[in-house]
């Protein structure tokens, strides 16, 4: 009943996205949080993208981007080997891409609501921009950071446009969870669906609820 | 100052996206209303092919609006099976119009058996592979990678596609090797746009305009796999079912079998 080959890929792409947007994301939030440039707003814009488009656009941009015909898919198939359509390394990338404002928005704000005071005092104390992101932002924000993260991780384990354009449906590549479902209600295997549906909705509803229970808890404190 | 203009460019903005929004709305209602709509589930294989027989019905029914949604046939089938409001459904495979008669979902006398479908080895022009001499086992060629097919589980274009490579007795060396297309359209789609090197797909699409002169194919024999008989049926929610009944007619018309005939399709008798 339970598709645990799928289970687990979707485990590993979404765990995989959710390191990557850590460390891509928290850059990118520091940045964003602490620049006084004014077309940051464009930057903003950018990242939040994900949120509105449709993953169809995104399908369609990677697999002409990354085809054979494209010089971006003629070196990504030089430096790794394989063309992105049908591999794990392609789907990590639209994840990556799809989940990336479900990180860098909560990095931003936990960054944005610091007291720039501890900053200050930082500098006066001689400590460089990159110490200070190391040493004072980063551990302070840590909550908003940690609900990035799994936010991340949670939205990456509901992607089904992209991965139904770029994927293939490989077992153990490229069929995630998502698109097993898809194929065992078009096969109208509902049983196996309901099952797979009930576990995805328990995870996700556990994911969230702690992600909100921390939030509290820390804005309480 | 700067304020005031910026607030004025933006309620500027606002009434323009409004009134856009508002035209739009009311075109879409004039058309609705104007016009009787005829709803067509039909298997991707007819993507092109359906076109003309289409255009066909409306210039002798100008006031009816055809629209057609494609997909696998099994995905249509279970659309139909839970309520969709298809009017007529065109399935790859004969089987699923039968078993919505049997489920009370679709006309019990509607049945008709339209076309034959057959496969195809496909590969792109670029390709150094010779298709035409090696015919199946031209998906063994080293330089294959990626073999696209329909997803046998619910597209029966995909289930002939294995049943031939199983046949022929290339599978086991290839199953490793093969990417599913939700519906016979996207795997062409895959290994048209070069994702794929090579592809079992339908040959309707294969002469298609938008096809025919990207690559070249050889023909799998149709006694590699069970027959891929066509099938259609009139869907019992339909409001209009003798405009679907008139639809029908044209499919299997002379002037509709010539269509099909022209896309590479058997015909029945």
């Amino acid at each position: 009943m339970m598709d645990w080959v799928a289970i687990g890929l979707t485990a590993r792409l979404a765990g995989c996205a959710a390191l990557v947007l850590l460390a891509v994301g928290l850059p990118i939030a520091y940045w964003l949080a602490t620049t006084r440039w004014r077309g940051r707003i464009f930057v903003e814009a950018i990242v939040a993208l994900p949120l509105v488009l449709p993953p169809t656009v995104l399908g369609f941009y990677l697999l002409v981007a990354f085809g054979p015909r494209h010089h971006f898919g003629q070196w990504y198939e030089i430096v790794t080997g394989h063309l992105l359509p049908f591999s794990f390394g392609g789907l990590l990338i639209a994840s990556v891409i799809y989940s990336l404002p479900f990180a860098v928005q909560p990095f931003t704000v936990a960054f944005r609501s610091l007291d720039p005071a501890f900053a200050d005092i930082a500098k006066t104390f001689g400590a460089t921009r990159l110490q200070i992101f190391r040493h004072v932002a980063v551990p302070m924000a840590w909550h908003g950071i940690l609900a990035g993260f799994v936010l991340s991780f949670a939205h990456t384990l509901g992607e089904f446009g992209v991965v139904l354009m770029v994927g293939g449906n490989i077992p153990g590549v490229t069929r995630t969870l998502s698109i097993s479902i898809y194929d065992q209600v078009e096969s109208l295997n509902y049983a196996a669906a309901a099952w797979n549906s009930l576990f995805l909705l328990l995870v996700c509803f556990t994911i969230l609820s702690i992600t909100y229970l921390l939030q509290r808890h820390f804005r309480i404190a | 100052m700067k304020a005031i203009v910026m607030r004025r460019t933006l309620s500027c903005a606002f009434v323009v996206i409004v009134g856009c929004f508002g035209s739009v709305l009311s075109l879409y209602a004039g058309e609705t209303e104007a016009v009787q709509t005829l709803t067509v589930a039909a298997a991707a294989d007819l993507k092109f092919a359906l076109d003309p027989i289409v255009a066909d019905f409306q210039k002798q029914h100008f006031n009816v609006m055809v629209r057609v949604s494609y997909g696998s046939s099994g995905n249509l089938f279970a659309q139909i099976d839970n309520g969709a409001p298809f009017d007529l459904f065109l399935s790859a495979d004969i089987d699923f119009p039968r078993k919505l008669i049997e489920n009370k979902k679709a006309v019990a006398d509607s049945l008709f058996s339209y076309a034959v479908g057959r496969i195809v080895v496909w590969l792109p022009n670029n390709s150094p592979i010779d298709v035409g001499k090696l015919g199946i086992e031209a998906l063994l060629s080293p330089s294959v990678r990626k073999i696209a097919i329909a997803n046998p589980e619910h597209a029966p274009y995909g289930r002939a596609a294995v049943a031939a490579m199983r046949k022929l007795g290339v599978y086991d060396k290839v199953s490793n090797k093969l990417v599913l297309g939700e519906n016979i359209a996207q795997a062409a789609q895959f290994v048209e746009s070069g994702a794929a090197d090579i592809g079992l797909i339908a040959l309707s699409l294969a002469v298609s305009p938008k096809m025919k002169t990207e690559g070249r194919y050889w023909e799998v024999p149709l006694d590699a796999y069970p027959r891929l008989e066509q099938g259609g049926v009139i869907v019992s929610a339909s409001k209009q079912p003798d405009l679907a009944r008139q639809f029908r007619n044209m499919v299997v018309s002379p002037q509709g079998r010539e269509t099909l005939r022209r896309y590479g399709f058997i015909l029945p008798e």
